[in-house]
């Protein structure tokens, strides 16, 4: 029976209410009393070099409080790349500067080279079209393999457009390319992971507060992780000290990754609100987002699968061109390497793995995580190859896997990407799956489409990924400049109720409804009496922030450890009230009793006598109760699934139909099964949508072709079917509290390769060689593959 | 500028705008009704979804000028009189069918309408119905099952959870 | 956006009248322009709202058993009033963007506008259809001039549409993924003097009328009618979401289609 209360059960989300009644608070919902308006010009050119900006007209225009460029941000510090990536050669990478506004050159349509602060929205954009730009234009640095070979920079001070080049594990290399030379069978796979948006809903948005009276700013954004940004400004853009900024992010309108950094239009604002001691608000329309967003995925890779006759697997061996961008983005350079190359064992025990990534500086928009960062990336490369190399040696999809599958008895297991798998059991997975998918009906079915004129195809998928992100000693060593713990304080007020301050940011993930189950079932408490307080740099000890699927895995342990805390600190008041030693005091269900008597304080009482102290033994403890604690993860978790789908094929029209998706997946234990079900929900929208439907393309002038939902295929409800979903027998996590694994990046890991699997089966089925197709797999791609074949 | 009256959530409003003010704008800024949310430019993602005279229509693409007279219902009236949900949003509850929450009030709107026009939608009816209203964070699972639930049917046989 | 003001007229000779001022240019449903004005791609001094006009609006049989639609009529109604009278008419209008969009744009808006990928303009060349204005009545053949380019006037206004029924008909669309207007779409009509197959989305032209497949329905009005015909990739248009000889491939599967649900 699934629980109807705390811990395990499906508790209704309590911020529903706000959202579904119109009164959820997001930034630009924000009005601030004497608020002006923020607008940018951006550069029209992919690259160019700026000969001149002539603000004179403009500054006289209705309404203009203050204009800026570049030239005004020469002097402070550049936005950082948070990972530092060496090259085997043992070189660190190229990071060039990253300024507020682009300042001597443009490198991105959209790069903003100016500013204008009006009165009014309308006054600022007239006053932003007056501004006069003379931009000579350079030929566009688009193509990652050109701008590697080409003389012609994008960043002329580090003469390369290549950040990095990088090989994990190096020291395998030479017994990888070894293996793969010697081996009986080798599958070659050329693919792109194609560009995407991330398209968090609500665009960004950032207002700047100055208070002359502290000489303290106040940031309200739209951000995943407000203490990173408020790092980020005070240490390296502006020299804020962190004591005079606070930064808020209220609600959020989703992220998907494209929130987790600090954009340069955030110092804008508040440099704007200083110099204009007036509140600056900058909101970003959609073709701003496109343009401007972090994007994300964007790998074009070479992949070979070394096997014997019989499937088993000898080596990978990957070589990746990763594009940049224009700029290194926050964590630009860790998402192709550490949260990819490390993947590419997949889950499997294959002895020999080496790749090779080369990060490439384009004219493009900065690329970085976007849902998933890297893994999907290493996911479909592995499961498209091995696909391949089943079809290629006549062995079945399903029997190739478990055959090279980590079995249950060998973790924690080392994978020859480096990493340890704590926990997992792929081939109970791959049961389940196969209990829900019914194979052997897939043969009528498959006739039954046929005689409709369509092709149905079958596609299967397994995956495994690393989040929770992430083991701070392990991440110093190979780069991270962060430290990624998290951190909550419990604050027990003196009514008995909590607040839970809490370093990860909700903004979709239902924070605010499970964080107070666990406390409150910790507590024996009733949930509704507490809540979550986040995304506020005043209010919240400290942390870093929603993304890698971590929340739970490291804030949710953060605050397990704070509320263990208390619950010392509590037993120390109860056994002080009951006249008892602390040892004797057994706590459960709410009620502290003293073992071997009917002696007993309820948790509310106690909270009571914290904040009362009459007659407290001040001695041996202080009063209050509240409690911080930080938790740095001992390692990753490691979610994995087997992934199944049916698709059917227009071969008239190359259109795709999604009949039918299975998604099993082993999260470990699981808080509220109904938000990890939409969690997973949702990422399978997003992985279906990469590989039918979306595609940021740019010409070869740097032309962003898909800058608007008229040219960016957003997946919506007629696209998509309904989903099974199945998490019910995860295998716990081994080193966090709870056992828990991350579930918000899963379903848009595991889906692309199987809906691509899907596909190609569909194709052969009817005949057509056809053994891969790029994503996205649109109708006209589709129908060409078929006329190629 | 020119002076508008309308309805809105059954209360009668009047303001001078200016030609150019959309209606999500008035909402937004003269009313203070921020429910309504702006996703894009190009009257496609339906996060700004309203009735007017009861037709859904994207208030990203009418001038509050062009509602003069008429009556505007949004996400702030939807609930029951004594502040609970209605069966719509009830429904989005129980089913998890919102997650970050901006697409929502377009979502609820719409299928509003839908439910209007047609009582008992299928599942490619509603799916259909929400070509005009993209949601990046559900996979859209749980708002169609939502739907059809708040329409009175059975959703117990549809997978999740 | 830039700043204008807006006017309301009620009648068609109040909006005329509008519309010769400097600057001045016509609002519909505005589900087109309004997106065009944000993108800061025009700048009228003065948008002069058809919307108002009741003798704009509404759906009727004429004496001579044409389909009446007046240009101010939305999609919505469209396709709820002329669902008994003229069904490809109707099916197509209700497939025309979304609920929301279909309960503002109309059929003068789309008209006058003339995206080379909007669902109407199939339609009234598929019928035959006569554009009736401010002065003048238009034949469908002589109305459709190239993308976005019409035989309208400065300041003239459409007032109604009269589309001949045809005996058969039905539209079938191929949506671009990304904005849903047609990749390719055709619209099919049957009439007892002949057929004629009107195909939007596909040309650089703009509509156009496929002439080879309207003989081969008029002798034989079934799919395989078309089996021997191609259509040639020249002036088809290219861009992300299809090729010319993927468009020219399409507009022969959807003519075929459209027949087949006619």
């Amino acid at each position: 029976m699934p629980k109807d209360h705390g811990i395990g059960a499906s508790d209704k989300r309590r911020e529903d209410v706000r959202f579904l009644t119109g009164a959820g608070h997001y930034t630009d919902d924000i009005k601030h009393y004497g608020a002006t308006t923020a607008v940018f010009c951006r550069s029209t050119v992919a690259h160019g070099v700026i000969k001149s900006i002539d603000t004179s007209e403009a500054e006289g225009m209705p309404g203009v409080l203050a204009i800026f460029t570049g030239a005004d941000f020469a002097d402070v510090g550049g936005n950082p790349a948070g990972w530092l990536i060496n090259s085997r050669d043992g070189t660190p990478m190229k990071e060039p500067k990253r300024p507020v506004l682009a300042h001597g050159k443009v490198r991105h349509v959209g790069d903003a080279y100016a500013a204008v602060i009006a009165e009014t929205e309308l006054q600022a954009r007239n006053a932003a079209e007056a501004i006069v730009a003379e931009i000579e234009e350079l030929p566009a640095i688009v193509d990652m393999a050109a701008a590697l070979a080409g003389d012609a920079f994008v960043h002329d001070e580090i003469e390369t457009n290549q950040c990095f080049d990088w090989g994990w594990i190096e020291d395998n290399r030479a017994a990888t390319d070894a293996a793969i030379k010697a081996a009986p069978h080798v599958t070659t796979l050329e693919l792109v992971n194609n560009r995407l948006v991330p398209n968090a809903m609500e665009p960004r948005c950032s207002i700047g507060n100055y208070d002359a009276g502290n000489d303290s700013y106040v940031l309200q954004t739209t951000s995943q992780n407000p203490h990173l940004t408020r790092l980020l400004i005070s240490a390296f853009v502006m020299g804020i000290p962190e004591n005079k900024l606070t930064v808020i992010a209220p609600d959020v309108g989703g992220g998907f990754g494209s929130k987790i950094y600090h954009y340069g239009e955030e110092a804008l604002v508040l440099a704007a609100a200083r110099k204009i001691g007036r509140p600056v608000k900058w909101t970003a329309d959609r073709t701003e987002a496109f343009l401007t967003d972090a994007h994300g995925r964007d790998h074009v890779t070479k992949i070979e699968l070394a096997c014997e006759k019989d499937g088993t697997f000898i080596a990978f061996r990957t070589e990746t061109m990763a594009n940049v961008g224009a700029y290194l983005s926050n964590f630009s350079t860790a998402t192709p390497t550490f949260l990819h190359g490390t993947l590419m064992a997949g889950n499997y025990t294959v002895p020999n793995v080496y790749v090779n990534v080369k990060a490439v500086f384009t004219n493009t928009a900065p690329v970085d995580a976007y849902r998933g960062a890297g893994r999907p990336e290493a996911t479909y490369s592995i499961e498209r190859v091995i696909d391949k190399a089943a079809r290629e040696l006549g062995i079945d999809p399903i029997e190739i896997r478990r055959k090279n599958f980590v079995k249950p008895d060998q973790y924690p297991f080392v994978s020859a990407a480096g990493l340890e798998y704590d926990s997992g059991n792929y081939d109970a997975l791959m049961d389940t799956l196969e209990k829900h998918i019914d194979r052997k009906g897939f043969e009528a079915r498959r006739k039954e489409s046929e005689a409709k004129g369509m092709l149905r195809g079958l596609g299967l998928n397994a995956y495994i990924e690393a989040c929770g992100i992430a083991p701070s000693n392990l991440v110093g060593v190979l780069g991270s400049r962060v430290g990624l713990y998290d951190a909550a304080t419990v604050r027990v007020n003196a009514t008995g109720n909590l607040s839970v301050m809490v370093g990860a940011h909700s903004h979709g993930q239902g924070h605010e409804t499970v964080f107070p189950q666990i406390v409150g079932e910790m507590l024996g408490i009733d949930p509704q009496s507490i809540d979550i307080v986040h995304g506020d740099t005043s209010k919240i000890p400290f942390g870093m922030g929603t993304y890698g699927s971590r929340s739970l895995a490291v804030c949710g342990s953060a605050m397990v450890r704070a509320t263990e805390k208390i619950i010392a600190k509590a037993k120390k008041i109860a056994a002080h009230m009951l006249e008892a030693s602390a040892d004797d005091v057994d706590f459960k269900d709410g009620q502290f009793t003293v073992k071997g008597t009917d002696k007993s304080v309820s948790f509310g009482e106690v909270a009571l006598k914290a904040y009362i102290p009459h007659n407290f033994p001040l001695e041996d403890i202080e009063p209050g109760l509240e409690e911080t604690a930080f938790y740095d993860p001992a390692n990753f978790t490691y979610p994995s699934g087997a992934y199944a789908c049916e698709v059917e094929v227009d071969p008239d029209t190359g259109k795709v139909r999604v009949d039918r998706f299975v998604a099993v997946d082993d999260f470990g234990n699981i808080m509220n099964p109904m938000i990890v079900t939409g969690q997973v929900h949702g990422g399978l929208g997003q992985g279906i949508g990469q590989a039918l439907l979306e595609g940021a393309r740019y010409d070869d002038d740097g032309q962003l072709l898909s800058a608007s939902y008229m040219d960016y295929t957003m997946p919506r409800a007629d696209d998509l079917p309904f989903y099974t979903v199945d998490h019910a027998n995860g295998t716990p996590c081994t080193h966090n509290p709870l056992g828990v694994k991350g579930c918000g990046e899963a379903g848009a890991i595991g889906s692309p390769p199987t809906i691509v699997n899907a596909v190609v089966d569909a194709l052969q089925s009817a005949g057509k060689n056809v053994t891969h197709i790029d994503m996205p797999l649109t109708p006209l791609r589709v129908w060409d593959a078929m006329q190629n074949a | 500028m020119a002076s508008v009256t309308m309805k809105v959530n059954g209360k009668s409003v009047s303001k001078d705008v200016e030609g150019r003010t959309l209606l999500v704008d008035f909402l937004r800024n003269d009313l203070r009704l921020t429910g309504t949310h702006v996703g894009c430019d190009t009257s496609q993602c339906g996060a700004c979804v309203v009735h007017v005279n009861g037709q859904a229509v994207k208030a990203c693409a009418i001038f509050a000028i062009e509602v003069d007279g008429a009556e505007v219902a949004t996400i702030e009236g939807q609930a029951n009189a004594d502040g609970s949900l209605n069966v719509i949003q009830q429904a989005f509850q129980d089913h998890h069918g919102l997650q970050c929450g901006f697409c929502t009030p377009g979502m609820v709107m719409s299928a509003a309408a839908l439910l209007k026009e047609n009582p008992k939608p299928s599942e490619a009816e509603v799916r259909s119905y929400l070509e005009g209203n993209i949601c990046r964070c559900t996979g859209y699972h749980n708002i169609v099952k939502a739907i059809m639930a708040a329409s009175g049917q059975d959703v117990a046989a549809i997978a999740a959870e | 956006m830039y700043a204008f003001e807006i006017e309301r007229p009620n009648t068609i000779a109040d909006a005329v009248k509008a519309l010769q001022s400097d600057g001045a240019q016509a609002l519909g449903g505005g589900q087109t322009l309004i997106p065009t004005l944000k993108a800061r791609l025009a700048a009228p001094e003065v948008l002069v709202s058809l919307t108002g006009i009741g003798e704009m609006q509404g759906v009727c049989l004429s004496d001579d058993g044409a389909l009446c639609v007046g240009a101010g009529t939305t999609h919505a109604t469209v396709a709820s009033e002329a669902a008994a009278h003229f069904p490809g008419l109707a099916e197509l209008a209700s497939h025309i963007g979304d609920p929301a969009v279909r309960n503002r744009g109309t059929l003068g808006g789309s008209l006058a506008n003339n995206d080379p990928a909007a669902c109407y303009p199939a339609a009234v060349l598929g019928t035959g259809a006569t554009i009736i204005t401010n002065t003048r009545q238009i034949a469908a053949d002589d109305y459709f001039q190239g993308m976005f380019t019409t035989a309208l006037e400065e300041g003239e206004v459409i007032t109604e549409v009269r589309f001949p029924i045809p005996q058969k008909s039905h539209y079938m669309k191929f949506v671009q993924p990304a904005s849903r207007f047609a990749l390719v779409g055709v619209f099919v009509a049957q009439y007892a003097d002949g057929v004629r197959v009107a195909v939007t989305g596909a040309s650089e032209e703009g509509v156009f009328r496929w002439h080879d497949a309207e003989k081969a329905l008029a002798a034989d009005f079934s799919d395989k009618a078309l089996d021997s015909l191609s259509v040639p990739a020249d002036n088809m248009i290219g861009d992300l979401h299809g090729s010319p000889a993927y468009r020219a491939h399409l507009v022969k599967v959807m003519t075929g289609r459209a027949v087949k649900a006619a």
